[in-house]
């Protein structure tokens, strides 16, 4: 067997196990702690006997192991079960909002990826000169601020001083694409800005590290242009790193998410989770909790499969 | 070791003394209480209001004052709950080695598989968040962060021959973590610091805006930005002073620990 294909199977295998071991901790974690189900729904203040009857009538009296299989099997399924505060089926939730996120990192992306890739070109072309410290200082200052302050300070400046974009992104099934994207202006913006200092700076020291290896300077000194280099030495070797950094920075786009959705009052999974956590719904915070972590598990296994695959060495064995 | 520090590295040090003192000192500088209602709802700055009023009419000023002083204070208590249960461990699995390494490890993998804010909203959906659980949350969910450093530090530092000196002469467990490894490690260790002292600046106020983590009437800077973000609407900037004080701290404790890093490393091992 080629030895890529062993590398790639032996990731994926310890991914699948890495997502069972993530889905038994989230699971684990609501168990372990004390407060369930039955207490959320009757309070503080309830007696022990109507606990243990509702607890009965919930099946939370079975052993634990039982009901993690029980509830892993319905996720898997697509059954996860119904809300503690209103009723209504998770999964179905769940779809909606799921698209609504997907939408939104969508469009967080598509403009973040090339956008970083470019000026961390650019901050390697111009290394040590102005445009690379300003990258630099602008990363900085992105660095220490969270999300939802980046949120405040663009809505206070763009949706109510100017005007250019409203400071709610409520959008419905019903609206064309162009008012979609208009109702998500700001918190793409946000995204954008979340990620993109820090997938440039990233982009800016992988191509760096190519830069400086012994092979580039013999292309350089066997006389290959400039464009050259990049195209034939350089870039092949520089794809696996960059990939890598935009997985991660995707994968650091699904956190960004929950708390932007909840400033602009996003009806997507983000502000599902939050509110569930809020009101103490702990089945609506277990599905989203490993949702948001399977999500996160995936990027990271496929950035390290895609830096598998385009290794060069990798690929092309003594 | 003052004469040769960089105006940068000056800089962040005066103003991250400046946010220390402000918070130990809450009670004596603040012009108004806590939690006393002073004024009209969002008034403007004024002699008597500096920031102005909040949402519901108390100093802005002596809010953000006070909100300084939580929001410091878990992030120094968490960070040193971080430094203390990481590092501990961390050079524990680097001197056993063998499955003890091992079993730890994947622990840890585990945790850092899982994004740190999710794994916080699925532990604060069941137990209450008060002062003591957040410190006790944040401060182990770092500590992951904390335990791959100082273990990789350490795995460096425990193949070295006075390490198997002191192992032959027969020294304790204690001994070896506490006297050989710990002051060899410690200038990596303390550059960290600053880093994850942000980390935890920022955890907590996000979390406040979230609404599960420091709880009214106790103010915290996230909790600032969630009880005046509807103010933003008309144009009142008051959630706006939270994301000052935050990024000037931020970046003053990025400033120092900066120098920090470049000070023992430029030593090569040496630590004046």
């Amino acid at each position: 067997m080629h030895p890529i294909v062993k590398l790639v199977a032996q990731r994926l295998a310890l991914g699948a196990l890495l997502l069972l071991a993530a889905s038994a901790l989230i699971f684990g974690l609501t168990e372990a702690l004390p407060g369930d189900a039955a207490q959320a729904i009757l309070g503080q203040a309830a007696t022990a006997e109507s606990l243990a009857n509702l607890r009965e009538e919930m099946g939370l009296n079975r052993p634990a192991l039982t009901r993690y299989f029980e509830w892993l099997g319905g996720i898997l399924t697509g059954d996860m079960g119904v809300a503690l505060t209103n009723k209504l089926d998770i999964a179905t939730s769940v779809a909606s909002r799921m698209s609504n996120t997907l939408f939104l990192a969508f469009w967080a992306a598509l403009i973040s990826v090339p956008l970083a890739i470019l000026l961390g070109l650019i901050a390697v072309r111009y290394q040590n000169r102005w445009p690379d410290k300003a990258i630099s200082g602008v990363t900085l200052a992105s660095i220490s601020l969270p999300e939802f302050m980046i949120a405040y300070i663009l809505i206070f400046f763009f949706a109510v001083k100017l005007f250019w974009a409203p400071s709610f992104a409520n959008i419905s099934p019903s609206m064309d694409l162009l008012d979609k994207l208009h109702a998500i202006a700001l918190p793409v913006a946000v995204l954008v800005m979340v990620v993109l200092a820090h997938m440039m700076r990233m982009t800016r020291a992988a191509i760096l590290n190519v830069m400086q290896s012994a092979y580039i300077e013999t292309a350089e000194l066997k006389g290959l242009t400039g464009f050259q280099v990049i195209a034939r030495h350089a870039f092949p070797n520089a794809i696996a790193p960059i990939v890598n950094v935009v997985m991660i920075n995707m994968a650091y786009l699904v956190v960004g998410v929950v708390v932007v959705e909840v400033v602009f009052a996003y009806p997507g999974m983000g502000q599902y989770l939050v509110d569930a956590v809020v009101k103490r719904d702990v089945p609506v915070v277990l599905a989203c909790g490993v949702i948001f972590a399977a999500v996160y598990i995936l990027l990271n296994i496929f950035a390290d499969v895609v830096s598998i695959l385009t290794n060069p060495r990798l690929r092309h064995p003594k | 070791m003052m004469k040769n520090i960089p105006l940068s590295a000056l800089i962040g040090l005066v103003i991250t003394a400046t946010y220390f003192i402000a918070a130990a000192l809450a009670p004596v500088i603040a012009p108004y209480g806590m939690a006393e209602v002073v004024g009209d709802v969002w008034e403007p700055s004024s002699a008597e209001h500096l920031l102005g009023t909040d949402q519901i009419g108390r100093d802005l000023l002596s809010r953000m004052i006070y909100g300084g002083r939580t929001t410091i204070w878990i992030a120094t208590l968490a960070t040193i709950l971080s430094f203390a249960t990481g590092s501990t461990l961390g050079f524990f699995a680097a001197v056993m080695g063998g499955w003890v390494d091992m079993a730890l490890s994947r622990l840890v993998d585990l945790f850092m598989s899982i994004p740190s804010l999710i794994l916080a909203l699925v532990i604060l959906s069941s137990i209450e968040a008060t002062v003591v659980t957040l410190i006790v949350l944040m401060g182990l969910l770092d500590s992951t962060r904390v335990y791959r450093l100082a273990r990789a530090v350490a795995v460096d530092i425990s193949v070295m021959d006075y390490v198997e000196a002191a192992r032959l002469r027969g020294e304790k467990l204690k001994w070896i973590i506490f006297r050989e490894i710990l002051p060899n490690a410690l200038s990596p260790l303390v550059a960290e610091l600053g880093l994850r002292f942000i980390f935890m600046v920022l955890f907590i106020s996000t979390l406040s805006f979230l609404g599960v983590g420091v709880q009214p009437p106790l103010a915290d800077w996230g909790g600032i930005v969630k009880e005046n973000k509807e103010g933003i609407n008309f144009g009142i900037g008051a959630a706006l002073y939270p994301a000052v004080a935050i990024a000037t701290l931020a970046i003053s404790v990025n400033l120092v620990a900066d120098w920090v890093l470049n000070r023992t490393t430029s030593l090569k091992g040496g630590r004046g």
